[in-house]
């Protein structure tokens, strides 16, 4: 299992960074390239999210992006160390905080568009966004 | 690549022509740019979509943003887009239903309904 990772501070201007890097690696472990255009958008989306909540709930740690190369498939897990208000537990935080819950929800509707294989986990101390993709090994893989 | 943005008059629309990548560090110029035109009285806009090579949620928020201040004023926002890849995000989102999306500028200008 090959990894690559990221890390960098929620500011909005390194998403694209994190686009490039993730499509590029993505490339590399033999994702089909009519697919990258959607993973590059569902890692921006996944990243974006991450950075906002970051922002909102004032945390200086960074946003990590996770790239890791399985057999016959790729996966990316955006983890962000925001606390999401988990059911039946503390709301509050939320209070005035509408629209960018609707641009969350955007977002997280556009991974679920984009991306066949998805999970969302979320907890006290941050969640965590792992999408997943088939791959085909490079010719040369097979000698 | 950053946004490019610029607004021409044809007519009584205001067309914006919009380049580069659309996302969360880029998006809040386009909003700065529609609620300037919206603030100027511009109440019909023309959102030029073809030299845009990335566009994600945050830019769909800001362009839903912009219709829902034009709407205030009974005014207009219709987007000119060919590209699949772009096109296809307004269809996962159900947004091709909220804007009238035109292949063209021209089209987009002469459209009344």
């Amino acid at each position: 299992m090959a990894t690559v990772e990221l890390r960098f501070s929620a500011l909005p201007e390194h998403v694209r960074t994190a686009r490039l890097v993730a499509a590029a690696v993505a490339r590399r472990a033999g994702v089909d390239e009519a697919v990258l255009d959607e993973l590059r958008l569902a890692v921006g989306e996944a990243c974006s999210r991450a950075v906002g909540l970051h922002q909102i709930s004032g945390v200086t740690a960074p946003v990590k992006v996770a790239l890791i190369e399985e057999e016959k498939q790729f996966s990316i897990e955006v983890g962000d160390e925001a606390p999401h208000a988990v059911p039946g537990g503390d709301t509050s935080a939320g209070q005035d905080g509408d629209a960018e819950v609707e641009e969350d929800e955007m977002g997280l509707a556009v991974i679920s568009g984009l991306v066949d294989d998805v999970e969302v986990t979320t907890g006290q101390n941050g969640g965590l966004i792992r999408m997943t993709w088939p791959t085909t090994p490079p010719a040369t893989a097979l000698v | 690549m950053d946004l490019s943005l610029s607004t021409r008059t044809v007519g009584d629309r205001t067309v914006v022509e919009v380049g580069g990548e659309i996302d969360v560090y880029t998006a809040p110029k386009l909003r700065e740019q529609l609620v300037e035109l919206v603030n100027d009285g511009n109440f019909h806009l023309v959102v030029d979509m073809e030299g845009v090579d990335f566009l994600d949620s945050t830019g769909l928020g800001v362009l839903v943003g912009g219709l829902k201040r034009v709407r205030a004023h009974e005014g207009s926002l219709r987007l000119v887009c060919n590209q699949e890849r772009i096109l296809k995000i307004f269809r996962i989102t159900g947004l091709t239903k909220v804007f009238p999306i035109h292949t063209s500028v021209e089209e987009a200008v002469a459209a009344t309904d």
